[in-house]
């Protein structure tokens, strides 16, 4: 009889190229992306053993984490220079790096340039059944199109650069069902801040996530790509959705997907990546849709969850002791205090971008929330940068960079902004941002910032009133405002 | 990479939970094009706070940090397990850490040993006034008050630490299992190359 797989399962035995005794297996990986942060170190390290790419065919380098997210070239066609000399220094050894090695660059003012999780599903380099990965813990965002996706430290992307393979054991599986129907105003990132919630920050550690249930069949690919790019707040490395008709269609045509024979071939071999009927998972966790309601984060861990018509926790609420004294930090830190409503909480900055959400799909559903609407006069900034060069081409196709400007929003290049406080989109100390990223830690927007994690309407909506805000009071049900 | 058998000395009693690699080095700090000098950013945060662990002369120097539950967890930046290395740490007691940042602490020579809280709580108290001795041959952690607590490591990584090897290197000697895994590849699915259009 042929043993039940889980999607997972499957993935990883068509990547061993060999299996150790102790059960750690050589696995092979088919697509690695390379950006400017995790990278100068790992080809130092083949520099100075004299080593090379193995296969430079399989990789694809870009900028993303440190680039300003205003102009690039002046009209002459210049670069303009960063001010900060070590993002500059980090671009300029990506820059060197890629040429020397045979790395393909998709360069800083380039129109596919953008956020590396966002480019490699655009450009279709991210493959269902591939296995992919990237110096950087969000890659778990490509899991949305069925890739086994995860993020690697340095040493490892010069494991992979060298050798194309990674020593890995195989992870345990975790199933997270979400069956029933979305509410109103309640969006794939909403969801994604439930798990967090539900599983908290260390849930998922040791496992891969299989996303199943009605609401991510029910999901567009965008959508499921907000979940997947979560997965590790839940602490898994990866999260899968197996490939469907949604899958393909989004990546048909794509201009790294293949074409023609090879395409079919392709589509017939990720058709055969589902799991099993009766496989069984290690964990399971089981989520009611109709409980997921639009959400804020209070505290500095994505699983301080809330929903937005909620209070800040009490301290005291919390059953073990660390977790009280975790939350009294927590809440020192964000200026808040227990029992307060999380809808009198004001924002002075909202942010609409990361990996998390900055494509054509949540641009449209801010920017609808927006059409003839203004940002209230507390917010001192706004700004919308949209996840790649393609994503602000479209939006500007369709208009919605000027309801942004009209609102009163920046509308910036393509780049990771104010996600993380290493280029120059800043979260003052002691300000508070609605921020569509995926991660409120502390001083992650900037020293001394305060996040509160949202949707793309729930951010637009905090922009109307200058305070967190419940969406739902501002859709109109029936015009079908989309969430 | 330094070979790592058994490390005596003094370690950091700091115990704190879900330390996230924010707090590990902060983002600014992940500008470096090079691995060395990251101590000067290690968990500059806390060391703005008075009396922190990490300024105090006490512990200064110290090879081994004793850390809470969920160590190392968020942002997957290998420059964590630089900082802690620039630092001069080369061993990590917690009751659990997160798994990537296990992986990259192995790949810069730094062992990573998971005890239970119980130990933990021990140690700490041992660490304020004694040093710890780790051993990895015989994967223990004792102290001169008859403590011996057992950890259990990954065989391979423990061959690798012992001897200092390089992980590249040992998967570079087996290059023919991955021209022959390619090749069968590209039988199967030939559809995965090109990548890059
Ligand atoms: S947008 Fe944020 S989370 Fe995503 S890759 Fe950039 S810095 Fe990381």
């Amino acid at each position: 009889m042929v043993k039940l797989r889980t999607l997972y399962e499957k993935i990883w035995d068509a990547h061993v190229v060999e299996r150790r005794p102790d059960g750690t297996c050589l696995i092979y990986i088919d697509r690695h992306l390379v950006h400017e942060v995790t990278s100068p170190q790992a080809f130092e390290g083949l520099r100075l053993a004299g080593r090379k790419v193995r296969r430079p065919d399989l990789t694809l380098a870009v900028p993303d984490h440190n680039l300003p997210t205003t102009a690039r070239r002046d009209a002459a066609g210049n670069r303009i220079p960063i001010a900060d000399p070590e993002s500059a220094q980090q671009l300029a050894a990506l820059e060197r790096n890629a040429p020397e090695f045979g790395v393909r660059l998709i360069g800083d003012a380039d129109p596919e340039q953008g956020i590396v999780h966002v480019i490699g599903p655009e450009q279709g380099f991210t493959l269902p059944g591939t296995t992919l990965v990237c110096g950087d813990s969000h890659t778990s965002s490509h899991g949305a199109l069925g890739a086994l996706a995860f993020g690697i430290g340095t040493s490892e992307v010069e494991h992979v650069l060298a050798t194309q393979t990674l020593l890995l054991k195989q992870s345990k599986t975790m199933e997270v069902v979400v069956e029933g129907e979305l509410g109103f105003g309640v969006t794939p990132k909403d969801v994604a801040l439930a798990i967090c919630g539900r599983i908290g920050t260390a849930g998922g550690t040791g496992y891969v996530m299989e996303y199943r249930g009605s609401v991510f069949r029910d999901m567009s690919v965008e959508g499921r790509l907000t979940v997947a790019n979560m997965s590790i707040e839940a602490g898994a490395r990866s999260g899968l959705f197996a490939p469907d008709e949604k899958t393909f269609a989004y990546l048909e045509g794509r201009p790294m997907a293949p074409r023609g024979e090879a395409w079919d071939a392709a589509v017939a071999w990720w058709k055969t990546l589902h799991t099993d009927e009766g496989a069984v998972f290690d964990k399971t966790v089981v989520i009611d849709a109709a409980d997921i309601s639009p959400s804020v984060t209070w505290g500095t861990s994505p699983e301080d969850v809330v929903p937005v018509t909620g209070v800040v926790p009490d301290p005291e609420s919390f059953a073990d002791a660390s977790k009280r004294a975790a939350a009294q930090k927590s809440l020192d830190y964000m200026g808040l205090s227990a029992g307060q409503r999380m809808e009198d909480v004001a924002v002075e900055h909202i942010f609409i971008g990361s990996c998390t959400n900055s494509r054509i799909e949540d641009l449209r559903a801010a920017a609808a929330l927006l059409q003839g609407r203004r940002i209230a006069d507390s917010i001192k900034h706004a700004m919308v940068v949209p996840g790649s060069g393609l994503v602000k081409r479209q939006a500007e196709a369709e208009g919605l960079d000027r309801i942004f400007t009209a609102a009163g929003f920046e509308w910036r290049e393509p780049g990771c902004s104010a996600c993380l406080g290493m280029n120059p989109d800043r979260v003052p100390a002691g300000e508070r941002c609605a921020s569509t990223s995926n991660r409120n830690f502390m001083g992650r927007q900037g020293p001394g910032s305060r996040t509160h994690l949202v949707s793309p309407i729930m951010a637009a909506a905090a922009a109307i009133t200058g305070r967190l805000t419940d969406v739902r009071e501002w859709m109109d049900k029936k015009e079908g405002v989309a969430a | 990479m330094e070979k790592l058998t058994s490390v005596e000395g003094r370690a950091y009693p700091f115990g704190m939970k879900n330390v996230d690699t924010d707090i590990v080095i902060p983002a600014h700090w992940l500008k470096t094009i090079s691995r060395a000098g990251l101590g000067r950013g290690a968990f500059e945060v806390l060391r703005k706070e008075p009396g922190n662990v990490f300024d105090d002369p006490e512990y200064a120097g110290s090879p081994i940090l004793i850390a809470g539950d969920n160590f190392g967890c968020g942002s997957s930046r290998e420059h964590a397990a630089w900082a802690l290395g620039d630092l001069g740490i080369r061993v990590v007691i917690a009751p659990s850490f997160s798994d990537i940042f296990s992986g990259n602490a192995f790949k810069n020579g730094i062992l990573t040993v998971v005890l239970p809280q119980e130990a933990i709580d021990r140690l700490m108290e041992v660490a304020k006034t004694d040093p710890i001795h780790v051993d990895l041959e015989s994967q223990t952690v004792t102290t001169e008050f008859q403590d011996r607590f057992g950890f259990d490591i990954d065989p391979f990584r423990k061959h690798c630490l012992l001897g200092g090897l390089d992980e590249i290197g040992l998967t570079l000697d087996e290059a023919d299992v991955i021209d022959r895994y390619e090749a069968q590849v590209a039988g199967e699915r030939p559809w995965l190359v090109p990548a890059i259009a």
